[in-house]
């Protein structure tokens, strides 16, 4: 056992490169997922047919194929067509794409899902389509995609794995690396398993707070969050020593109950 | 504590408003105009698939007037309001504001979509309060007021949070500026929806069933609210509401509907004292 991890020490640097290949595709790879997510997801929800028909063609085009012959197109017939990408291009560009068009369809979903009555009193305002999407619609549905967003980015670090078949040499190539110089296949793929999972904890945990962020713009916080279930604990104490009487119109917790109109 | 009791003392006018007002809420002439009216449905029909709610609708409110539709559920009355404010499309004819039409109009015998944008043009004349209010949950109080006097009209910040105050206090909320609409009740976030509509210094007031969604002791306020506009102001309101002292109180003129057709219409001292039709007799005995 302590070999494995003299050999982990000495191969540290190795693995550190491939974490940053893993991290580079996922984090880069997410910003681009995002960005094709709020295109075609706002596109998928616009009145105009020639808007939406052609966003819908394309997500359930990049759904509906693996990501893996993606990738293999844009490394391998790309450069027949005369189109030459670095590999890591290639890399983000299949993850953006693939896990983009997934994210579309949570956008698209969101938006929809934001009470009609919201809509209809920026109508009732005259509001400019784009004011409304901006300024109304967008900053609620944001609140109800970033759970779904969590989990398909989380989704795209582990679907990173696959970038090695195109020569790049990222996390799961180094651990593979690391087990041929240990001989340990336990060990070094328990690495890999940690390394993945604290990476996806960050990420999860970045998404928690962006969530947090959202909901709290809203005058509302998460079901049941940390602070919920304090304040309930804080609310319990205080009705048993002081005048319920005391408290405001809409309640001490009035937070969780929702905002007049339904979700 | 925040008010219970909305009555102001000083019935100032509000910024919105003209200065022709009736001197009593509870007039029951409505105000003669050689204006064209506020609003006029021409031949309006309107349906939701294969079911008709409105059949050749044919009715003016003059500018001023305060008119109240009522009828049982379902027989097209938040329809025409939503028509008017442009949140349902007319399935045929014609409505018109101020004289002008309003998304179709009539050119060379044929019936033409007005461009969105002059259809929006429009409606910025046009306020309504929901039943629901609908207030914007990612915006403060005040955000909510002051987004479309700026954006809309294009007024400077300053001038729109200076208004926008100025309608709170009216509404009994002037401390509530700053709060998220979530903190409020119902009572409080409707009062913050009307002033959010009146900010836009709107000629015409559609109110949907605004007591509809609240507490019975906070109806009061709400109410007491839209009695000072309607003493105060002069805009044309067209509303639908359940409460029949306050329809009586502040109308000029009540339609009854029945079937998406108006079945009759008078003062509220016709209608609700001494109705012509069997059938507005049987709903006024059953809501009163």
């Amino acid at each position: 056992m302590t070999d494995n991890f003299t050999s982990l020490l000495s191969f540290l640097p190795q693995l550190w490169e491939g974490v940053q290949t893993t991290l580079i595709l996922t984090i880069v790879g997410s910003i681009g997922a995002v960005i094709i997510a709020l295109i075609l997801g706002l596109a998928m929800t616009s009145e105009h047919g020639w808007v939406r028909i052609p966003a819908r063609i394309v997500v359930e085009f990049f759904r509906g194929t693996s990501l893996l012959v993606q990738l293999f197109w844009l490394f391998y017939v790309f450069p027949l067509l005369g189109v030459d990408l670095e590999p890591m291009a290639c890399g983000i560009g299949a993850l953006a794409l693939n896990y983009g068009a997934y994210s579309a369809e949570v956008v698209r979903s969101s938006i929809k899902t934001v009470a009609p009555g919201q809509w209809e009193a920026a109508i009732a305002l005259s509001l400019s389509p784009s004011r409304r999407m901006i300024r109304v619609i967008f900053p609620q549905a944001w609140a109800l995609m970033i759970p779904s967003l969590a989990t398909l980015l989380i989704q795209l670090l582990k679907g990173t794995a696959v970038v090695s078949f195109i020569t790049l040499s990222d996390l799961t190539d180094k651990i593979t690396q690391l087990r041929q110089s240990t001989n340990e296949t336990y060990f070094a793929f328990t690495v890999g398993l940690i390394i993945y999972f604290v990476i996806a904890w960050l990420i999860q945990e970045l998404m928690n707070f962006l969530e947090r962020r959202a909901t709290a713009a809203l005058g509302r916080s998460r079901p049941n969050s940390r602070n919920d279930r304090r304040q309930a604990r804080r609310d319990a104490r205080m009705s048993k020593s002081t005048d319920p009487g005391s408290t405001s119109i809409a309640g001490p917790n009035s937070g969780n109950i929702g905002y007049g109109g339904p979700l | 504590m925040p008010p219970t009791e909305n009555t102001p003392t000083n019935p100032s006018p509000y910024e919105t408003a003209g200065t022709t007002a009736p001197s009593t809420a509870s007039a029951s002439v409505a105000p003669s105009s050689s204006a064209p009216p506020a609003i006029e449905f021409k031949d309006v029909e309107k349906s939701f698939g294969s079911t008709t709610v409105l059949k050749n609708l044919n009715f003016t409110v003059a500018p001023g007037e305060r008119v109240t539709l009522i009828g049982p559920s379902g027989s097209g009355k938040t329809t025409i309001l939503r028509l008017v404010m442009t949140l349902e499309e007319l399935t045929g004819g014609y409505i018109f504001v101020d004289g002008k039409p309003l998304t179709f109009e009539e050119r060379d015998g044929k019936r033409v979509e007005l461009p969105k944008k002059q259809t929006r043009a429009m409606t910025t004349r046009i306020g309504m309060v929901f039943q629901q209010f609908n207030l914007f949950p990612n915006m403060t109080v005040l955000d909510n007021i002051i987004e479309a006097p700026i954006h809309v009209l294009g007024k400077s910040k300053d001038e729109a949070v200076k208004e926008a105050k100025a309608l709170l206090e009216k509404v009994g909320l002037g401390e509530k500026a700053d709060a998220h609409p979530t903190r409020l009740s119902g009572g409080q976030q409707q009062r913050v929806a009307i002033a959010r509509a009146l900010a836009m210094s709107p000629e015409i007031l559609l109110l949907d069933e605004v007591t509809s969604a609240l507490d019975p002791e906070l109806v009061g306020d709400v109410l007491a609210v839209l009695r000072d506009i309607a003493e105060t102001t002069d805009i044309t309101m067209l509303l639908v509401t359940h409460e029949m002292q306050f329809a009586r109180d502040v109308s000029h003129r009540v339609m009854m509907f029945d079937g998406g057709q108006v079945l009759e219409e008078g003062t509220p001292d016709q209608i609700f004292n001494n109705p012509s039709h069997e059938r507005t007799r049987s709903f006024l005995s059953s809501v009163l």
